[in-house]
């Protein structure tokens, strides 16, 4: 794994909106294949820290490298052509599209996109839904399209902020099955996470991310023995 | 009743270019958040194109109705890379004033070169004459008019709903930022879009050369009229701003038949009576 240069880099990024410092250097590193989460409180910057390996926060300084290009000062659509695919934690499902059209939108950013037969078989909802307006699906449909989209794109590394928010039990599990597939399958991943229960047994590593910085680190096998200051940390 | 439908001939007439102004700005509008008030003086950019075009270059009517859009579009790519694009973070009053200033300096130069008065253009050959239809005597060049300009509606509708490259155009008037997050290429859309836009102003002003005088103040006259369509259709409604150009033109047409001194006006009273009612237009969508 440290042989090869990691999928993600980041060096001490700073990124602003307009006149507000969201992050204060941010030290990211993510290795082929791997599935991290970036864990912590709302505001404390793992949404943008996600927006800023895109390109869609007002201003970037540091380093942010995908698969060893340099992407600061890239214009987003350029980023996403490095093999970056994004679930925005609103969904972004565009109303005036049908599901199909939402699913077949985005161009190839790679070329190990599904077909559209495995994101039907993998996403049989989605079939059934394929002419209703985009946005007349149900969350979690929503959510799956959203992922399904990106992962026909090609997109290799994967980019998902909070995919569980307010989706059903049986839903959550669900989307954890296809992020299981997805690691089994080599896809990096980049989760941020509310829903502690549902990151844990997915991710190689979580990071703690707070004031626009990456305090600390617990990989998977000291969890369990970091449990109660990972608790503190979240404020459950 | 020949009077009755030769005025309703008209209202289509009139009607089919509001359609394919309002078209334009509605896709303008919809894209880059836009109010393009230079739509008018670059649609009468297009009607002097094809003027120019046949008296200096000998271009006749047929080639015109290709090339003059081109240039006019062209013309759209170049304000758009050069100025426009610089506005997109600003409210759209700064794109509004931006070409109303344009609209300005275009039609000074006109006026500057070619004086007041219009010009005329001869109709085509090919489409010189009519027939009588028994209640009516149709020109067969406004019959054209009518025809090409509804197709060429339809068909851009089509794309727009239809196609790939018009799901680009909605997904991007939805949420710009995060089409272009997807790997879309949206800057370059957004010139596109302008260039298409106002090219359809461009192809009015060549359809619109045989029928107005082609003068430096043609476009102003008409636009005022176009935004009122606009938004009564709705801001940014394809569907709305054919079906309302062509519906309310038709209504001008009627008007001028049963109360012509109300012709100029009815189209201000609808929209005046469209907002108290329905604020974002027949057709729009309420934000």
């Amino acid at each position: 794994m440290a042989a090869s240069a990691p999928v993600l880099r980041i060096r001490d990024l700073n990124a602003f909106y307009g006149e507000s410092h969201v992050l204060h250097g941010v030290d990211l590193e993510v290795a082929e294949g791997e599935v991290v989460t970036l864990l912590g409180r709302n505001g404390s910057g793992r949404t943008s820290t996600l927006r800023s390996i895109l390109g869609l926060v007002g201003r970037r300084t540091g380093s942010i490298e995908i698969r060893g290009r340099e992407t600061v000062g890239m214009a987003p659509h350029r980023i996403a052509r490095l093999g970056v695919g994004y679930c925005p934690e609103e969904r972004g499902i565009f109303a005036s599209l049908t599901a199909e059209e939402n699913l077949l939108l985005l161009p190839k950013v790679g070329d190990a996109g599904m077909s559209v037969q495995e994101i039907y078989a993998m996403f049989p909802n989605l079939e059934e839904r394929r002419r209703s307006p985009g946005t007349r699906l149900s969350g979690g449909e929503q959510q799956m399209l959203a992922m399904a989209r990106i992962l026909r794109a090609g997109a290799r590394l994967l980019l998902l902020d909070e995919i569980t928010e307010g989706l059903a039990p049986v839903i959550v599990q669900a989307l954890g099955r296809v992020v299981l597939q997805l690691r089994e399958r080599g896809y990096t991943v980049v989760l941020v996470e509310q829903n502690f229960r549902f990151a844990a047994p997915l991710a190689d590593r979580h990071f703690l991310v707070e004031h626009g910085r990456i305090v600390d680190m617990i990989p998977r096998d000291a969890l369990s023995s970091r449990t109660e200051q990972l608790h503190r940390f979240l404020g459950v | 009743m020949r009077a009755l439908f030769g005025q309703l001939l008209v209202g289509l007439i009139n009607g089919s270019f509001y359609a394919l102004l309002s078209l334009g700005l509605a896709i303008i509008f919809g894209l880059l958040n836009v109010v393009n008030f230079s739509h008018g003086a670059l649609y009468m950019t297009g009607a002097f194109a094809a003027w120019m075009g046949l008296h200096y270059l000998g271009v006749p009517y047929w080639g015109a109705l290709l090339l003059a859009p081109l240039a006019v579009g062209l013309l759209g790519v170049v304000i758009e890379r050069t100025m426009l694009r610089r506005l997109y973070q600003l409210d759209h009053l700064y794109g509004l004033l931006l070409t109303f200033g344009l609209t300005l300096i275009i039609e000074g130069l006109f006026h500057h070169q070619f004086g007041n008065s219009g010009n005329g253009y001869p109709v085509p050959e090919l489409l010189q004459g009519g027939s009588d239809l028994g209640f009516m005597f149709l020109p067969r060049y406004r019959a054209w008019v009518v025809v090409v300009s509804v197709a060429v509606c339809l068909a851009s509708w089509f794309v727009i709903e239809r196609t790939r490259l018009g799901a680009y155009l909605r997904a991007g008037t939805e949420n710009p930022r995060l089409l272009q997050a997807f790997g879309v290429n949206v800057p370059v859309m957004l010139t596109l879009t302008y260039g298409f836009g106002v090219a359809l102003a461009g192809f009015a002003g060549v359809m619109a050369a045989p029928i107005y005088q082609v003068s430096p103040g043609m476009g102003s006259s008409l636009i005022i009229v176009v935004f009122a369509v606009v938004v009564i259709g709705g801001m940014g409604s394809i569907f709305g701003s054919i079906v309302t150009g062509l519906g309310l033109g038709l209504v001008e047409g009627l008007t001028k038949y049963l109360y012509p001194p109300a012709a100029s006006t009815v189209v201000f009273i609808i929209m005046a009576l469209v907002l108290l009612v329905r604020p974002a237009g027949l057709f729009g969508r309420q934000k």
